[in-house]
């Protein structure tokens, strides 16, 4: 059921546009991330759907009630900031029990809640301190149970673990998740991080630019991105553009860059003579020294320019005929009984005929999102 | 080492030079002298004698009474235009911000003439409303600028976080945002009431006759003569004041 809708929502400040005519529904209980770099207008869709800001044009429903007009008091959403925003002034206990206060429960009720939560986020001990004498995922707790105790139809959440270091935020993640089964309320989420979006959502709709570039389940938008953007901004890829030269039954046979012909799963109805972009993520190419005999695979032959071990994986760029290939190969084996592969390698890397993905829209700009060979970020900074 | 003792001279050069006439008066206020000068006995005469003078604490009680009624009344308008200049930002706001402001900048003599002039021309009697009027005037700027750089380092997501929590505007003011700035208002008041008590020039003014506060009284007793009593109550003055301004800094610096 669509629950939280927003329905051609647009908002402009002078003559930057922010949102451009975006539409889009969030289902009841779901956990929905809006996943965006800075300043792709992911924060200001949060705020309008708190209140915090008007759109100039388009309707934000919730639960069937048209709420683009109502204050940000009146609406059942609460929001978790990105710097939590807790009261200084209160105690943890009283910050719990903002909400309930000015809704005007009853002492017992308000305190039977705050234990509650206060026990939800096992923040019971410290139930008397000040914000200032928490930890920052001390606060972020409070943050959340603060929100949630108002049984709001939908949390949203902002950016929630910007301010947290790598250790805590995937604790956290695992916390929120925890909490969303808990409770069973629908989690609006802001993230600039696609491994935080990627682990916690349902779905993941990603934003550039004030539009929703797609929307999909994690594997969806990581597997088949639909544009140059998503493909790039979640995770690490390689493009191509290449021409169709035939067509074989569920594949088609493509001429890319100066490689012998490239064979591609056909999913877009392309037709011969038509040009076609492809994604391939690094960590679906093979790498050998020796020419993989496998079926239904393309093969190329590259010299190696970089190597990066990683301990789990191993980062490689691939020189191609002068085009460089980002390769990911994952260790399931122990590392020192194979022979290496080391620097100026010849080697063959290879793929899958259907790991290939054909992309509905490229824009060249987004090749500035991949990951580039060291010698080519210094390049850079030296100009 | 060299610059650091350079300094320390200029410090205490400083510090001298505010300080010394205030020693002397000090311990003038104890010496027998009637007219000071040298040092005759240790006496506490001054005190009684400045304790006794029901003029002098007839003055006194003028400026507690216009000082407080001008602090409180300046608490209150001058934080109210602080969160007007904080919260719209139109075009308007920066003449409010130039007519708040002026003020601190314009010369008391030329304030106390146009003050005079106005009461005159608008008949009111002079007198302690006039004072009381005219404090309020100089201590909103004193008391709005306080307040503003409060209020600029106030995090607007709490207020935002008050409303999303159910709260309406009035109960998010009174609930998170007073309670937040209020040391900011409180020591702008505090500084009003300090300047309020001692300001004499904007006073001599608009007091009309029998409406004389403090600094005016004492400035007609040094008319007639030096009387001791003075040094006697500078001295208690500046330990007030020097009480009420640690105090402020108190509340500016906490939290």
């Amino acid at each position: 059921m669509d629950f939280l809708i927003f329905e051609n929502i647009s908002k402009s400040y002078g003559s930057n546009k922010v949102i451009d005519n975006l539409s889009i529904a969030v289902q009841k209980g779901e956990i929905f991330s809006l996943l965006g770099p800075s300043g792709c207008g992911k924060t200001t869709l949060l705020r309008i759907a708190a209140g915090f800001e008007e759109p100039d044009s388009g309707r934000v429903i919730l639960d069937g009630q048209d709420i683009t007009n109502l204050p940000p008091n009146k609406r059942k959403l609460n929001t978790v900031f990105q710097n939590y925003a807790l009261f200084p002034h209160l105690t943890v206990r009283d910050n719990i029990a903002f909400g309930l206060k000015v809704s005007g429960f009853s002492k017992e009720k308000i305190n039977d809640e705050v234990e509650r939560y206060l026990d939800l986020i096992q923040m019971t001990d410290h139930a008397s301190k000040k914000p200032s004498k928490l930890s920052g995922g001390q606060k972020q707790r409070v943050a959340i149970a603060r929100a949630l105790i108002n049984k709001p139809d939908v949390l949203l959440l902002d950016e929630p673990l910007a301010a947290l270091d790598l250790k805590l935020r995937q604790r956290m993640l695992v916390d929120l998740d925890w909490m969303h089964d808990e409770v069973g309320i629908t989690f609006l989420y802001v993230t600039h991080d696609q491994s935080e979006a990627m682990s916690i959502s349902d779905t993941i709709a990603v934003m550039n630019k004030g539009r929703i570039e797609q929307k999909g389940t994690s594997v969806e938008v990581y597997e088949a991105p639909r544009t140059s953007f998503v493909a790039a901004f979640i995770g690490d890829t390689n493009f191509f553009d290449g021409e169709v030269k035939s067509i074989d039954g569920d594949y088609c046979l493509l001429s890319v860059e100066s490689f012998p012909d490239i064979r591609v799963y056909n999913d877009k109805a392309v037709k011969p003579g038509g040009k076609v972009y492809l994604s391939i993520r690094p960590e679906k190419i093979g790498i050998s020294h020796n020419k993989p005999s496998e079926e239904k695979i393309n093969v190329l032959k590259g010299k190696v320019e970089e190597i990066i071990y990683l301990g789990s994986h191993t980062k490689y760029w691939i020189s191609v005929n002068g085009f460089r290939i980002s390769v990911i190969a994952v260790h399931n084996t122990f590392m020192l009984d194979i022979k290496e592969i080391s620097f100026n390698d010849e080697v063959y890397i290879y793929w899958s005929l259907d790991s290939c993905y054909m992309l509905e829209q490229y824009k060249e700009e987004d090749e500035a999102l991949l990951t580039l060979p060291d010698d080519e970020i210094l390049d850079q900074e030296t100009v | 080492m060299k610059r650091g003792k350079f300094a320390l001279l200029i410090t205490l050069f400083v510090m001298v030079f505010f300080y010394l006439p205030v020693v002397i008066v000090a311990i003038n206020s104890f010496n027998s002298a009637r007219f000071g000068g040298e040092w005759k006995s240790f006496t506490l005469v001054w005190y009684s004698k400045l304790f006794a003078d029901k003029n002098i604490w007839s003055a006194f009680m003028n400026s507690l009474l216009i000082a407080f009624s001008s602090a409180v009344l300046s608490m209150i308008l001058g934080s109210v235009a602080a969160f007007a200049l904080e919260k719209y930002k139109s075009r308007f706001q920066t003449i409010h911000r130039m007519l708040l402001f002026s003020p601190l900048v314009v010369p008391d003599i030329l304030i106390g003439m146009s003050l005079l002039i106005f009461f005159v021309a608008v008949q009111i009697q002079l007198g302690l409303m006039t004072v009381f009027l005219a404090h309020v005037t100089f201590s909103i700027s004193y008391v709005a600028m306080v307040v503003l750089a409060r209020l600029q380092d106030f995090d607007s997501s709490l207020y935002e976080a008050a409303l999303d929590l159910g709260a309406g505007r009035f109960n998010a003011m009174r609930l998170v945002v007073i309670p937040l700035v209020f040391p900011g208002i409180l020591a702008g008041g505090i500084m009003a009431f300090t300047l309020s008590i001692d300001d004499f020039v904007i006073t001599f003014f608009v007091s009309g006759a029998g409406a004389a506060t403090l600094p005016g009284y004492i400035y007609s007793m040094m008319k007639h003569g030096f009387p001791a009593v003075i040094n006697s109550l500078s001295v208690l003055f500046v330990i007030a004041t020097f009480i009420l301004v640690l105090m402020s800094r108190k509340f500016l610096v906490k939290q």
